[in-house]
């Protein structure tokens, strides 16, 4: 080890360094900043923007420091009269192109070209020649191009080659004429690229929706968690004036690295949705109609009242906080109904008993990238999860051995070893399964599915990989969750990682699934997993058979995919109330009360994302209209039903509550049933028409504009 | 010896009202000099082309705003009178939607108009206003632009002469 540990000498303060490492990361560590533009921590070193010029003890010239190895012995000066004036020189020469118009650009204000003109930018240019100038291109609608103030660092080129894998962005010509661009005029179209909003130094890509609207030192910036995946990215919100202006990822090595998907990054817009709903509507006969929130509250009160407990139903969606869950689980328990269910996209539950505590991912989300060998069965990753595709892609380009079962093709940029894109899941997972057993005998519970299945060969080749690599992991996507033989398809993948030794789990819809769990709002388990006396409805069952009085709660009829005509089925139930943000003809057609609840952003609350990781918020913009947070509309309702017990003052109060009672929970994927199930193909479910277009997974990404006008959700809407 | 004719001198000063003297003789001398007094508002004091009053929104000579909604008024205005709200203008340009400045909150000192890149916000001569209703402290952007559309002679003029100053 100490072979490896060089001294070396950093403006006359010895330091160790790790052989081969370069400067830049070196002096970062130790706190002495360097300038610089091209380098950027998770990107290959390009040494382009020569920004970085440090001096070099017995070096002829000043060396860049993102790309000098450290030696034995090296002494560097950064802030000699030698590398400061390496350092200007660049900088006279960036400024040379790049036009001065800082008043007019976005970048304004959170520019590190601005700012490091400032330290080491001439007051005065003594260039007088003409500048050059650049076409903007069209890129898209998320992100907006100025390309004369491109000082070519090459990050956004980077980003696509090494991050996504999908070069979307590139260089023509040389020198002086050298242009970044996309070569053909097209969008650029990978879910994650408008992290080069991020990674351009200068204001060259820019955010497109928020373009021109406010400025970076006007704005509050408050911590959020994103509320369309598993993944739970940890993102910052910019406020101004109440009002939310951009999201931009915040640094969570754990979960979302620096990056954000586009769907976390642009869906603040479906906040400002002219579809927004502004106070409690009521149905009379035909006619909708404006009520105040005690008259609208009351009437609900009062039918829930007339109902028997029995005969209440509770869907609610997948994007409701743990808080909220919780309340809406309390309620449920007060009217004596077990009828609750956040499952609205599964649509088998019949083998709902040997759920796990909650939905799991089988490991870490970090230690996806660590695994040897995956197995992704039933899943369209890039779209359900952006963050869990990119680990993905690190694994795979680290060597893993990446294996695929879906029944369409989806493209990955990374090298797939095995892709079985026709499958209906279960016969494939069954051939695994078989191959897996090597002869033995397979799981009782699996045994009548793997009857007389015979693997083939890709099936031999998949069992064996996983079998003999270590960290190997199988993972099941929000496609086989939706699938019509769920509960087979995640006992054969159970009995797969069983057998071979490998991690096993599965994605779970929306940010909450595993709150939505473990807060009891499903109808066989309460709180913390614990047996309900009385097992209720699953939400197919609520929408089939139409109780007195059915509550939707953050979801439109839309979103509830388990079974078909949801909206026509719900027009025909006695009494619908929706807790919603948003209010559209289909709300109007299928629901008798409307009572407007705040979107993630007007609402405090905890999420616990795919890896079991609690993660709380607060709110970060003003309601709109009379909209309040869900947990308060809630909680107004458990006093005026007199249901006890309701007195919380904010919603850490209620995550107190359920923190106490839910103790000691350990995330377990094994498979605790032993009673085979039937065998079954679920043949009829094709991947596509289970598939939720990565742009309409819930109700505020569906009224974010921008979004919507990207290739992708124009695709998507071609497709259906 | 010195300090005794003093006591006395001051003695017989204050028989004699000495000071009193002194002082009408001021006021006797200035009852024979013409008044400085200005008769507003048929007469005005004389005016710094720096003088900063009322503010003005100002135009380029083709019609166009000048203001680009920088945001550096806003930003540097110790008083936080300036509220601005900018997006995408017509011609993709970068525009104010909004341009408030509460007068209320205003104290002239014209940092505003220093911190403009491109001279649109500026402080004019005009010192006679007044307010009859509550909000019209509120100088929205149609009623800057309208002020500086019709003083822009003035305006131009004033600009022209500070210019070597600044």
């Amino acid at each position: 080890m100490t072979d490896d540990i060089v001294n070396i000498e950093i403006d006359g303060k010895a330091e160790k360094a790790l052989k081969g490492e370069m400067i830049i990361s070196v002096t970062d560590k130790i706190g002495t900043y360097v300038p610089r533009f091209c380098y950027h921590e998770k990107l290959s070193i390009a040494a382009n923007c020569r920004m970085c010029l440090v001096e070099v003890e017995n070096a002829p010239k000043p060396m860049p420091a993102c790309a000098t190895p450290v030696m034995e012995g090296m002494r560097i000066f950064t802030r000699s009269p030698a590398a400061i004036a390496a350092q200007k020189a660049t900088m006279e020469f960036l400024l040379i192109n790049h036009p001065l118009d800082c008043p007019i650009c976005d970048q304004g204000g959170e520019c590190e070209l601005q700012d490091l003109a400032l330290g080491y930018g001439r007051d005065i240019s003594r260039y007088t020649e003409r500048k050059r100038v650049v076409k903007d291109k069209d890129i898209g609608p998320l992100v907006s191009t100025d390309m004369t103030r491109c000082i070519h660092c090459t990050r956004c080129i980077r980003f696509g080659e090494e991050i996504t894998g999908l070069q979307e962005l590139g260089t023509t010509e040389r020198g002086e004429d050298m242009k970044i661009g996309t070569y053909v005029e097209k969008s650029i179209d990978h879910e994650m690229s408008a992290n080069i909003i991020d990674l351009c130094p200068v204001g060259a890509l820019n955010n497109k929706p928020y373009r021109y609207s406010a400025r970076a030192w006007e704005m509050m910036q408050r911590p959020t968690i994103s509320p369309h995946d598993c993944v739970g990215s940890n993102m910052n919100a910019h406020i101004l004036r109440g009002k939310v202006k951009r999201i931009v990822p915040r640094e969570n090595e754990a979960i979302n690295e620096t990056w954000l998907s586009d769907r976390d990054r642009f869906s603040y817009e479906g906040i400002y949705s002219g579809e927004r709903l502004l106070n409690p509507r009521l149905k009379t006969g035909k006619k909708w109609r404006d009520v105040s929130w005690d008259e609208g509250l009351e009437r609900l009160t009062v039918e829930l009242q007339k109902a028997s407990g029995t005969d209440v139903g509770i869907i609610a969606s997948p994007t409701s906080t743990l808080e909220e869950f919780h309340l809406l689980s309390n309620l449920a328990d007060h009217l004596g109904s077990s009828n609750i269910d956040y499952r609205t996209r599964q649509k088998d539950f019949s083998d709902q008993e040997n759920d796990p505590l909650f939905p799991w991912l089988g490991c870490k989300i970090e230690d996806i990238e660590a695994a040897g060998a995956i197995l992704l069965v039933g899943s369209n990753l890039r779209k359900e999860a952006p963050m869990i595709a990119h680990r993905f892609r690190k694994a795979a380009l680290a060597g893993a051995q990446v294996s695929i079962i879906s029944a369409e093709k989806y493209e990955y940029y990374f090298d797939v070893c095995h892709h079985i894109d026709d499958s209906n899941l279960v016969e494939d997972l069954a051939g695994i399964a078989v191959a897996a057993a090597d002869g033995g005998a397979v799981p009782d519970v699996i045994s009548d599915i793997c009857e007389g299945v015979e693997p083939t060969e890709v099936h031999k080749q998949i069992s064996a990989v996983l079998n003999k690599t270590e960290n190997a992991l199988v993972i099941s996507g929000l496609i086989a969750s939706r699938h019509s033989a769920f509960s087979v398809i995640r006992a054969l993948v159970a009995s797969i990682g069983e057998m071979t030794g490998a991690s096993f789990g599965g994605l779970s819809e929306g940010p909450n699934s595993a709150g939505g769990h473990l807060a009891g709002v499903i109808p066989h388990r309460q709180q913390a997993g614990m047996a309900r006396s009385r097992q209720g409805w699953n939400a197919q069952d609520i929408i089939n058979n139409s109780p007195e009085v059915t509550l939707l709660f953050g979801l439109e009829p839309i979103d509830v995919t388990c079974v078909d005509n949801v909206g026509k089925k719900l027009a025909s139930h006695r009494f619908v109330c929706a807790m919603t943000p948003y209010s559209n003809e289909s709300m109007e057609e299928s629901c008798n009360l409307l009572l407007p609840i705040g979107t993630f952003a007007e609402t405090s609350g905890t999420y616990v994302n795919c890896e079991g990781r609690w993660q709380s918020f607060g709110g970060i913009a003003k309601s709109i209209g009379a909209a309040r947070p869900g947990w308060r509309v809630l909680r107004v309702l458990g006093n005026l039903l007199d249901a006890g017990g309701f007195e919380y003052v904010s919603s850490e109060e209620v995550l107190k509550e359920i923190r106490a009672n839910i103790t000691n929970i350990t995330a377990d994927n094994t498979y605790k049933g032993s009673k085979p199930l039937p065998k079954t193909t679920g043949a009829t479910d094709g991947g596509l028409a289970i598939d939720v277009p990565i742009y309409q997974i819930d109700a505020v990404v569906r009224r974010a504009t921008a979004l919507q006008l990207t290739p992708e959700a124009n695709r998507s809407r071609s497709n259906n | 010896m010195g300090k005794m004719t003093k006591r006395l001198s001051s003695y017989i000063k204050t028989f004699v009202l000495w000071e009193l003297w002194r002082g009408l003789s001021v006021t006797l001398r200035n009852f024979f000099k013409p008044p400085v007094t200005v008769f507003y508002p048929e007469e005005k004091t004389p005016q710094s082309s720096r003088f900063r009053g009322l503010h003005a929104l100002r135009r380029y000579p083709n019609g166009e705003e000048r203001c680009i909604a920088c945001k550096l008024c806003e930003a540097v205005c110790p008083a936080l009178a300036i509220t601005i709200e900018s997006d995408v203008g017509d011609d993709g340009t970068r525009r104010t939607t909004q341009y408030d400045i509460d007068l209320f909150k205003c104290i002239y000192c014209g940092f505003c108009e220093e911190a403009c890149p491109v001279d649109a916000i500026v402080e004019t001569r005009i010192h006679e206003y007044h307010m009859e209703a509550p909000g019209e402290n509120i100088m929205t952007k149609d009623k800057l632009l309208a002020i500086g559309d019709k003083y822009e002679e003035m305006i131009s003029v004033d600009k022209e002469a500070d210019a070597k100053y600044r």
